[in-house]
């Protein structure tokens, strides 16, 4: 299958008071469409970095990213974001929903941001596919941490992305809500035949993924496929 | 890759700044309240010059009360007599008025007073009225024995309409109270209050003798489709041969009008200090608000909203919040403006409405939604540097504003905004440098000071003090303190206040120390020659001291080294001041200096020699003014006798002191024959001895005025009062914004520091220990902006004593550490009161409601 996400040669480089620190390294690999593929790592490792580096939320310093065929290097901020809006979704450990708006609200704005014409109806359909249909007109702080969770994947979901980035998406959930968060997220992407590259500390959820990526001290250090069979 | 529809893009903006602003509405109108205030200034002041224009417009004419005024302040010569003649020939109506100072006697009372005595001819005035009570009193006074007096004179003396008052030797019957007459303001019958005589029995009074001063006005009513203004132009040349003035309808208006769009003008610079002040707040409250907002901006960006995009819904939710704050603004003001015409009507010579001002609601909304968006542009464009990244982690890369080439476009529009804005109000570029200049110096201080005081606590942090000490001193350099922003809002309104206490203060100071001591207390003038000695044995018999007596003689300067007011007339490349030549000076003679006096340059000579030219002393000042230097030649018309002098020296004057001083001094042995009148000096020990001393002065030499220092300290102190009053209602406005700024800061700051608060509470701090940590807080704040704004107007009040009122620099400590603590207490106050929400409730119920 072709790759949605081709990373060859990515480093990155902060400049902090006058010091530069390299948290990544020489990172190349590939990622096919509708695949699922975890990023698995120790803290400082480089794994966050390169899921936003891969989400063009960030530049590289060197190399090149090219995502559903652009090349993000070559692209100012604002098309990135327009890039992010057109086939990005993002899934976020501690959720990130705009606080102001309600539930509803928050799976409508990628949706409004693209104009569409019926994007009420499309959040209010994922809300029930996610199983909060009656708490789109709750705010963010009137909601559980398991349902902050869901809201943030149907939002993810609401723009229908190629691909979706997910951030420790379980990592600060209780095993029960995590679980169900996890089926969720897997649901959808294979639904929707949508990509899915998750960062997680957890093993166990990893495993899930067809593919994963092991990183050290900002190298990848071993790519392999899971074994489904075990 | 464009968004499909930009135009549903933009509406979608406006629809994310309206749901966003939903749960901070109360906040970002907080962070807006800082300017209502300043606008509420600047609609009242707006408002007011308005109505005060059109009020003038409309009553114009009634400010003169004729079309033509002809002025002068001597006696019609031929050729000045032969203007009226033909002035009045093409006049329906004439009327003449001679004025002067004089003392004027209530026969019930027995009180004395210097007064403005006005006698007066004819049908004056055409156009408005002497309002009196009687009413018909204003018509009817000048066919008989009767007068008018002023409303304040009356009071003073317990008089009635009825009763009489002896000006000079003729008794009057008060025929009315005058409650206005044209172009007078309440402050004008406060100095010198006016008494309205016919001029038929002027001469009877015995008080327009020759060397008095007097002023004569000729009123003419023109014949229908003459034009006052051609008319006036046409004589001017003429008139000022005759050293005569004029004034009409026009030039009246545009005269009144220009000196109340000054006073509206200085007065919207007030208020408009007060609204920079606010937006400071604005701007500061903004940073804050933008920085919480960081999250959900990067958010939106991850979520594919471009950074002008995201930058756009949080301008508008300015927009939004600026035009209410700005409403309110402009009604309060609105509401303001109908107390202002109570405030200022004693400068006022109209009577002044109170409309609604559309024009001035529509500039002050503008202004307010203008001013706002300008000063929270400065925050408001780091958005565009706000990166998706900080979803995920706090930037690492975050640009710094200095290194933002728009965050210098904003600071230049902001400082080009000052400069436009004070210039439209001040008209000079050298006015509007200065005052841009002192802004922005004053701002710079306070802002100096707030750092300083940061870095010192930071330097010199005390580790050894006690927890609720340090902690208080540390929130001083916390992240997102608002110290620098509070310091110059309270500091800037402190130094309003306190400048003002201090110049108000020295001023009526100097003026009593004068009267302390042995110095002279009263004034007696206009004595003549003949009645010298009869006045001074009557001082004696008083029992009182003649300190000083000084002979005055009126001469008139006709040349100087030779050049006439005719040559300089004709040649405008001469350099002699044309103001002066044939101008009219009280001089002196004598053979010694006074002790208020010191020569400066040059040698005084005391007598002259018979056929010596005599040698002058000039006033420094007066010497400068006028061009001259030691050994020119002066050419003085002695009341008809030519005098030609030299200028021997110049004089230092000590012109505070209660003594004649004079600007023109000859030497004994040349004018001492001209025909002259008398000043004596005394010392008077108290009220009654005063009023008795009045009393036989003026039953016994009608002509003699006197004036008594204790009623000048007190018409000094009534006008310092009433322009104290209005500096204080406008000063106030920046009081006010400091503390709103204040109120607000305190608020935002709750919001950062709830968490911390709480945390304390936690670990198990009591109500009180967290109180004692906020109020040491604000008494740190309190205390360093107030005592800042003390030492900016120590400065400020040093210049004005030493600069504008030349007079010694004496402040007074004690008010200005009244003002410091007052200030700093209520900071205290404030931040305690605002603070109070988070100690009052259990940590769990604010953990929940405002994680």
């Amino acid at each position: 299958m072709a790759a949605i996400l081709s990373v060859s040669g990515v480093g990155k480089t902060y400049q902090s008071a006058g010091k530069s620190l390299t948290v990544l390294h020489q990172i190349d690999f590939e990622v096919a469409a509708a695949s699922t593929v975890a990023i698995v790592g120790p803290s400082g490792s480089g794994k966050t970095t390169l899921l936003g580096l891969c989400a063009g939320l960030d530049r590289a310093s060197t190399g090149s990213i090219v995502l559903n065929g652009v090349p993000l290097d070559a692209l100012t901020e604002d098309e990135r974001a327009r890039v992010r809006n057109q086939y990005v979704g993002f899934v976020f450990q501690n959720f990130q929903l705009l606080p102001t708006l309600t539930a509803l609200e928050n799976v409508m704005v990628p949706l409004e941001l693209r104009g569409a014409g019926n994007s009420r109806q499309v959040a209010l359909d994922l809300l029930d596919k996610v199983g909060l249909a009656d708490r789109g007109h709750h705010y963010p702080l009137q909601l559980s941490g398991g349902e902050q969770q869901r809201v943030s994947i149907a939002r993810a979901f609401s723009n229908a992305p190629r691909i979706l980035f997910a951030d420790e998406p379980t990592g600060n959930l209780d095993a029960e809500t995590s679980e169900n968060v996890e089926k969720l997220l897997f649901d959808l992407n294979s639904d929707a035949g949508t990509t899915l590259v998750l960062v997680t500390h957890d093993l166990e959820l990893a495993s899930k993924t067809q593919r994963i990526i092991r990183m050290k001290g900002g190298r990848v250090v071993s790519d392999s496929a899971v074994d489904k069979t075990i | 890759m464009k968004p499909e529809h930009q135009e549903i893009a933009f509406r979608w903006i406006v629809r994310m700044a309206w749901r966003d602003s939903r749960q901070n509405r109360s906040r970002l109108f907080l962070f807006i309240s800082s300017i209502i205030v300043g606008i509420a200034a600047l609609v009242a002041i707006f408002s007011f010059g308005d109505n005060l224009a059109k009020d003038i417009d409309k009553q114009a004419a009634g400010l003169v009360g004729a079309d033509l005024v002809i002025q002068s302040n001597r006696e019609l010569s031929d050729g000045g007599q032969a203007i009226i003649d033909s002035v009045q020939r093409l006049s329906t109506s004439y009327s003449e008025e001679q004025s002067f100072a004089s003392m004027v006697v209530f026969a019930n009372s027995g009180g004395t007073r210097l007064v403005d005595v006005r006698a007066l001819g004819g049908e004056f005035p055409y156009y408005g009225n002497l309002e009196t009570v009687p009413q018909a009193a204003g018509r009817t006074f000048r066919n008989n024995r009767q007068a008018l007096v002023d409303k304040t004179l009356m009071l003073q003396f317990g008089a009635e309409v009825g009763d009489s008052v002896k000006v000079g030797e003729v008794m009057f019957e008060i025929a009315g109270r005058l409650e206005q007459a044209p172009g007078q303001s309440g402050l004008s019958t406060t100095i010198a209050p006016a008494v309205f005589i016919p001029l038929e029995y002027l001469p009877a009074t015995g008080l327009n003798q020759k060397g008095s001063r007097i002023n004569y006005r000729y009123y003419f009513q023109l014949e229908g489709g003459i034009d006052a203004d051609r008319l006036a132009d046409g004589l001017d040349s003429l008139l000022e041969v005759q050293r005569m003035g004029y004034d009409t309808i026009a030039t009246r208006k545009q005269e009144t009008g220009r000196s109340f769009t000054d006073l509206s003008k200085f007065l919207s610079l007030v208020g408009f200090v007060a609204l920079l002040l606010g937006c400071i707040g604005v701007s500061s409250a903004i940073h804050i608000y933008i920085k919480e907002k960081l999250n959900t901006i990067a958010i939106l960006r991850c979520l594919g909203v471009s950074s002008r995009q995201a930058f756009l819904i949080f301008l508008i939710q300015v927009l939004g919040v600026g035009l209410a704050g700005s409403v309110i603004g402009a009604f309060i003001g609105t509401l303001i403006q109908q107390l202002l015409p109570l405030v200022l009507r004693d400068f006022v010579p109209v009577a002044i409405s109170s409309d609604i001002s559309w024009w001035a609601v529509v500039q002050g909304i503008a202004l307010g939604v203008w001013i706002s968006v300008l000063f929270a542009l400065l925050p408001l464009i780091g958005i565009r540097n706000i990166a998706p990244l900080n979803t995920l982690r706090l930037s690492l890369e975050a640009p710094s504003p200095v290194k933002d080439r728009w965050s210098w476009f904003v600071y230049g529009l902001i400082a080009l905004f000052i400069f436009v804005y004070a210039y439209l109000q001040l008209g000079g570029v050298k006015q509007t440098v200065l005052f841009t200049a002192g802004v922005a110096l004053s701002f710079l201080v306070l802002y100096g000071a707030a750092n300083l005081l940061v870095r010192l606590v930071r330097r010199f942090f005390p580790s050894s003090w006690g927890y609720l000490w340090r902690q208080g001193l540390s929130n001083l350099f916390r992240p997102n303190n608002q110290t620098v922003i509070l310091v110059i809002a309270i500091g800037l309104g402190t130094a309003f206040i306190a400048t003002l206490f201090s110049v108000q203060g020295m001023l009526v100071e100097r003026v009593a120390l004068s009267s302390s001591e042995h110095q002279p207390n009263m004034v007696l003038f206009d004595i003549q020659s003949s009645q010298q000695e009869e006045v001074a044995e009557l001082v004696a018999a008083q029992g009182l001291p003649v300190l000083d007596e000084v002979p005055i003689v009126t001469v008139q300067l006709e040349a100087i080294n030779g050049i006439t007011a005719d040559d300089a007339r004709r040649d405008s490349t001469i350099e002699v001041s044309r103001r002066a030549l044939g101008g009219e000076l009280r001089s002196t003679y004598r053979s010694e200096l006074s002790d208020s006096e010191k020569i400066s340059a040059g040698k005084w000579i005391g007598k002259t020699a018979a056929g010596d030219t005599a040698r002058v002393s000039l006033e420094e000042g007066y010497a400068r003014r006028i061009r001259v230097d030691i050994g020119d030649e002066l050419l003085f018309n002695v009341q008809g006798v030519r005098v030609p002098t030299i200028v021997g020296s110049f004089r230092e004057v000590d012109w505070n002191r209660v003594q004649t001083n004079f600007r023109l001094i000859f030497p004994e042995g040349v004018i001492d024959d001209a025909p002259q009148f008398h000043v004596l000096m005394t010392r008077v020990p108290d009220e009654a001895t005063s009023a008795r001393m009045q009393q036989a002065v003026v039953r016994q030499f009608p002509n003699v005025s006197i004036i008594d220092l204790g009623l000048i300290l007190s018409v000094l102190d009534t006008i310092l009062d009433k322009i104290g009053f209005v500096i204080r209602f406008m000063g106030g406005f920046s009081i006010l914004t400091g503390f709103v700024v204040l109120i607000a800061s305190v608020m935002i700051s709750k919001y950062q520091r709830i968490k911390e608060s709480v945390l304390l509470r936690t670990m198990g701090a009591t109500r009180k220990q967290i109180l004692a940590i906020t109020a040491l807080e604000y008494f740190f704040l309190g205390i360093i902006a107030s005592f800042t704004g003390v030492l900016l107007a120590l400065g400020g009040s040093w210049a004005l004593a030493v600069f504008s009122f030349e007079i010694p620099f004496t402040p007074n400590i004690l008010m200005l550490l009244l003002l410091t603590l007052t200030v700093t207490l209520l900071t205290v106050v404030i931040g305690l009161a605002n603070s109070r929400g988070i100690t009052g409730r259990p940590p769990l119920e604010i953990l929940r409601k405002e994680s």
